[in-house]
């Protein structure tokens, strides 16, 4: 790679320079500029998507499949295009690092994952689909027994709106494009990389570059993607999820405030689980929203964090290249600061202590190895309603509660992951029917589990395609 | 607009301008209520004192609160007593806005407008349409003269940018949308069936017209914009792809207290735009910031400081809310320019701008 990296928009696949750029703080000797899009050239990009559709049109979705499974090697193994040059998987890694302050370790992390994704891809789609065919999205017809069954797209295209703490999360668009739905991705101001870097695997493996529209740009060019797309994805805190509220075809990922629940059944056994407990909070640095940030628990509330918090505790910064690296910096110092200060703030609100400072040496928010951290915390709180008590932040933090199992479901509020702890059948049924879970791992498993064949967060498919009735002489689409 | 000026010579017009007004607008013979009961307060002389466009630095920066606060007519001068006059206001706030008071100058402004474009620009006898806040502004009449002197006629289909910003502030997004549609569904009809050949509109509704169908199919050959701010990739945008790389385009900077600043003409690639005032009626300076009687060298962005002076309208150093690049004077305009204009400020905090 040159010392200067120029990342330049894909309008449906073709290679575009703005002369608005972004020069990106990579704290290195080279220069990374992402090149801005402005939101009237990704709408004049939406009125030709029909030639996106009809390029993935002609390539049946078996295929696009194939392609897919491919394209996970040559993410995980190959050099892929990057503007004028070609950018090697240890590339990738270091520049992501640099921009995110994730650490190689977490990088390539997040890089399994994706890889899982694209080369389960068949399972992903089965699970989405409930195992329909693939030809389903190439005839728009399948059978269901005796029963024909027709889906139809709802969108000509699917926009969304990715952020920068969380490479894995792309894994959530990559069925679209085998599904044969053309995909418009504004990437996270810190991670142009891993978007891209997909992107350029599946149009090496095979699949049509008309399908995938690259625009690193504004947050109105963002609200444009998400708006002008038939169908739009987006990411971010609670603001965002108020923001779209009222448009039906955007579908937001907000604040996942995932939580462990304890039954009273398991409020004696979790010592031989604690260390999945730690490992919940901690995983991929505590950035993502399936990380634990509450744990309910019926008694035993003040043995339980501190258990916890004393391994949370030896959790220490090391730098990014460091192969035990957890933890992760703060791109943007100032947040940092202003999430340590929240929570000083909220600990003088009477009955919460932050635990693992008994344990951790030297303060929360430490500058180290270059970069600027949050040490792990446990905070452990005496009521439920405290402020601290169901929040989420960027880095391994949770909460503590003790409540009684039966009052559990009515407070825990809405909530991405529920891992409940428990073998209570009739508990478990009552998880079973809350609408405030929307994933439900049932025994001592961490909430940042995933199976691929479950759908997170909605359901792309259904969020994609629409059943419509359709009966009789079908002979000639058959 | 463009002039045969040499720097110096423009420099001693803009001087001798000022001599004049001063004496125009502080005289009690010609001068208007306004002024006459300032001037007690100034401090200095302005008809003894003020002898250069230097020596305007004595005024401090115009307040434009006193636009809303004060009744229009009390910015009639003397010499204008008794005749009719039109009372504009300015463009996007919302409450009381601001009105300045005129005759003929948005007549001057825009004869001197179509005077620098050939005749093929915006083809001689070729009908206009408006798509754009028309109501209570200048421009509506700006623009129906504008048309009228090159020998066409004016169609006009109003935006109520008020309404759009307080959709905007209520987050009624989807109305907003609807709202911009229908103005859009307006313009459409016009342009399908009647024979119009030059556009005025915003670059966003420009967008969104051109999104809609081809201008150049459509028989457009000109169009003159403005109101938001303009990058380079977003003027070559425009050229490239709204207007297809055939159809001539006119960038401007302006509002009711100023005119219209033309821009230079461009080499061929080069998408930076550099709009001039129409001095010597008026100047536009790139201050510091933090000490607006100072200039920022060229090259520099700084704050945009407007003086207005015409027998009609009065305005000494008014801090517009945007900032520029000063820019050298040109061979069409011998006097400072400003360069890529944004929102004041853009750089380090979030301005909402542009709404339509």
């Amino acid at each position: 790679m040159s010392d200067e990296i120029h990342i330049p928009i894909l309008r449906l696949g073709e290679e575009y320079r703005s002369l608005d750029t972004v020069e990106l703080e990579a704290g290195t000797d080279g220069k990374i500029f992402t090149h801005t899009a402005n939101p009237g050239l990704i709408r004049r990009d939406l009125l030709g998507i029909e030639k996106s559709q009809t390029a993935l049109n002609a390539i049946p979705s078996d295929t696009l499949a194939g392609y897919c499974e491919q394209a996970a090697e040559l993410f995980l193994n190959e050099e892929l295009p990057v503007g004028d040059g070609t950018q090697g998987p240890q590339d990738y890694v270091e520049a992501l690092s640099a921009l995110t302050k994730l650490p190689h370790t977490l990088v390539r992390m997040n890089m399994g994952k994706i890889h899982a994704a694209m080369s389960q891809i068949r399972t992903v789609i089965g699970g989405l689909t409930r195992n329909l065919p693939l030809e389903l999205f190439d005839r728009g017809l399948s059978s269901l027994g005796e029963l024909e069954v027709n889906y139809y797209p709802v969108t000509e295209a699917l926009g969304v709106s990715l952020p920068s703490n969380a490479p894995a999360v792309n894994s959530l668009w990559l069925p679209a494009p085998v599904l044969k739905i053309p995909v418009l991705l504004k990437p996270g101001r810190e991670d142009p990389f891993t978007p891209l870097r997909i992107v350029q695997a599946l149009i090496a493996a095979g699949f049509p570059k008309e399908a995938f529209g690259f625009y690193p740009t504004t947050h109105e060019g963002g609200d444009t993607i998400l708006m002008c797309c038939g169908r739009g994805i987006a990411f971010g805190s609670d603001a965002t999820v108020q923001k779209y509220a009222g448009f039906p075809s955007i579908q937001v990922h907000g604040t996942g405030r995932s939580k462990v629940l304890l039954g009273a059944d398991y409020a004696d056994k979790w010592e031989d689980h604690a260390r999945t407990l730690v490992e919940s909070i901690s995983a991929n640095g505590g950035r993502s929203c399936i990380n634990t940030s509450a744990i309910l628990v019926p008694s035993g509330r003040e043995e339980l964090a501190d258990a916890i918090a004393r391994q949370l505790a030896v959790i220490e910064p090391l730098p990014r290249d460091h192969e035990e690296a957890l933890l992760c910096g703060f791109s943007n110092t100032e947040w940092a600061g202003s999430i340590n200060d929240l929570i000083d703030q909220h600990l003088k609100v009477e009955g919460a202590e932050d635990v693992t400072a008994r344990y951790r040496s030297g303060s929360r928010l430490v500058e180290m190895h270059g970069q600027t951290y949050l040490r792990p915390t446990l905070v452990s709180c005496a009521d439920s309603g405290h402020p601290l008590a169901n929040t989420e932040f960027m880095f391994p933090f949770a909460s503590v509660s003790e409540i009684p199992q039966e009052r559990m479901l009515d407070e825990i509020g809405e909530t991405l992951v529920v891992s409940a702890w428990t073998e209570d059948p009739d508990w478990i049924r009552q998880l079973m029917n809350s609408p405030d879970i929307e994933r439900l791992n049932i025994g001592p498993f961490p909430t940042n589990r995933v199976q691929w064949e479950q759908p997170h967060e909605g359901n792309l498919f259904e969020f994609l395609y629409r059943r419509r009735a359709i009966q009789g002489n079908l002979a000639a689409v058959s | 607009m463009s002039c045969d000026l040499n720097v110096e010579e423009a420099r001693a017009a803009l001087d001798e301008r000022v001599r004049e007004s001063m004496k125009w607008h502080f005289s009690p013979e010609t001068g208007c209520p306004y002024w006459l009961d300032r001037a007690a307060g100034l401090g200095f002389d302005p008809i003894a004192e003020v002898a250069c466009f230097a020596d305007m630095q004595k005024f401090p920066n115009f307040d434009d609160e006193v636009l809303r606060k004060e009744d229009p007519a009390r910015f009639i001068p003397k010499a204008y007593e008794g005749q009719p006059y039109n009372v504009f206001e300015t463009g996007g706030t919302t409450g009381m806005p601001k009105q300045r008071i005129g005759w003929e100058d948005y007549k001057t402004d825009y004869s001197e407008f179509s005077d620098h474009y050939a005749a093929d620009f915006f083809p001689q006898g070729g009908n206009w349409l408006m798509v754009g806040p028309t109501g209570p502004r200048r421009l509506r009449l700006s623009i129906e003269h504008l048309a009228n002197r090159r020998g066409g006629a004016c169609y006009f289909i109003d935006l109520d940018p008020r309404w759009v910003k307080r959709l905007i502030s209520d987050g009624e997004y989807a109305m907003a949308r609807k709202y911009q549609e229908h103005v859009i569904d307006q313009a459409v009809t016009i342009i399908r069936h009647r024979n119009i050949q030059c556009l005025f509109t915003t670059p966003k509704l420009l967008e969104s017209l051109a999104e809609r169908m081809s201008l150049v199919n459509a028989g457009i050959k000109g169009v003159f914009a403005g109101g938001t701010t303009m990058t380079p990739q977003y003027v070559r945008f425009i050229e490239e792809e709204v207007l297809e790389g055939r159809i001539n385009y006119a960038p401007t900077y302006g509002n009711t207290l100023m005119g219209l600043a033309i821009s230079r003409k461009r080499e061929p690639g080069e998408y930076s735009l550099t709009y001039y005032a129409p001095q010597p009626r008026a100047v536009l300076r790139i201050v510091d910031p933090d000490d607006a009687t100072r200039d920022v060298e060229y090259g520099e962005y700084g704050r945009v400081e407007l003086t207005t002076m015409t027998k009609e309208f009065f305005v000494p150093r008014f801090l517009e809310r945007d900032e520029a690049i000063r820019r050298e004077p040109c061979g069409e305009f011998p006097w400072d320019g400003v360069g890529d204009v944004r929102p004041f400020q853009s750089g380090t905090k979030q301005v909402i701008e542009g709404v339509y």
